[in-house]
């Protein structure tokens, strides 16, 4: 199968998604991160935060949603069966508090064949309900099996 | 005290995740892919077993980063990885790394996620700044 490029540049609709509490601890703990700004109000606040705070790649949680339209859009045709998670990379703005309305904005910024494998770079932006960033994150992910 | 000047080492981590973890993660992170979760699935897409969630190895990538800088989440403020291989519950993975730049409080880790020879994570670079 020849690889698609249509998808290159275009960008979704906005993916909303409010944080709670009990997720930021569900996700701490899974990671084993132990630290009580996570868990306790009165802790975070103590350290600064205006509550609380979520670890920095909670970003998975926030964010993730926003990728589901995305492979499944006919102009990425992307080939599930031979995906892999390639590379991923996430630069943090502003802390994500538990309460935040975090808006998830994908764009498509490349899709390349490389030793017969297809290249998919998807960019997210997520801002809170201020406008502030909170997290900008570059998503690799490499089909198999692709003709040049 | 923390790793801050070129070719130290960081404390690093090691952990072992349970049979039931990925189930935990999909849970957390909202990803059921089947591979991470059904063992009869993963065998039939040709996988010894189910598989660990890459962002669930990238997630104890950033613990160990943020740690060194003294855990609080506002010193991490880049990470990126590589996902180079499988890895699998019931292994221990550990994380190791080593600090490339360093300018003041700002300071780069060069870090590597394995199951014994197995890398599973490498060439990640996270910057931290020492509050």
């Amino acid at each position: 199968m020849a690889l698609k490029t249509d998808a290159v540049g275009k960008s979704w609709p906005p993916y909303e998604y409010e944080v709670g509490r009990e997720k930021i601890r569900e996700y701490a703990q899974v990671i084993g991160i132990d630290n009580p700004v996570h868990f306790d109000a009165a802790a975070a606040k103590d350290a600064g935060y205006r509550g609380i705070v979520a670890p920095p790649m909670f970003v998975v949680v926030y964010a993730a949603g926003s990728m589901g339209p995305v492979l499944f859009d006919p102009d990425v045709e992307m080939n599930f069966a031979a995906m892999v998670h390639g590379g991923q990379e996430f630069e943090w703005g502003e802390p994500v508090i538990s309460g935040d309305l975090i808006t998830t904005t994908v764009t498509c910024k490349d899709i390349f064949p490389k030793d017969g494998k297809g290249f998919y770079v998807f960019e997210t932006e997520s801002v809170n309900q201020n406008g502030d960033l909170v997290c900008k994150a570059t998503w690799t992910n490499i089909v198999r099996g692709i003709e040049e | 005290m923390s790793a801050s000047s070129k070719g130290e080492k960081i404390a690093g981590l090691k952990v072992t995740p349970d049979k039931f973890l990925p189930h935990r993660y999909a849970g957390a992170s909202g990803d059921f892919n089947p591979i991470h979760i059904d063992n009869d699935f993963a065998k039939m897409v040709g996988l010894p077993s189910t598989i660990l969630h890459g962002l669930y190895v990238m997630g104890l990538v950033a613990k160990a980063a943020a740690q060194e800088a003294g855990g609080d989440p506002r010193a991490l403020k880049r990470l990126s990885v590589q996902f180079r291989g499988m890895s699998f519950p019931e292994q221990e993975i550990e994380v190791t790394g080593e600090v490339i730049e360093a300018d003041g409080t700002d300071v780069t880790f060069d870090l590597i996620a394995a199951q014994g020879e197995n890398l599973v994570i490498r060439n990640a670079t996270a910057d931290v700044s020492y509050g």
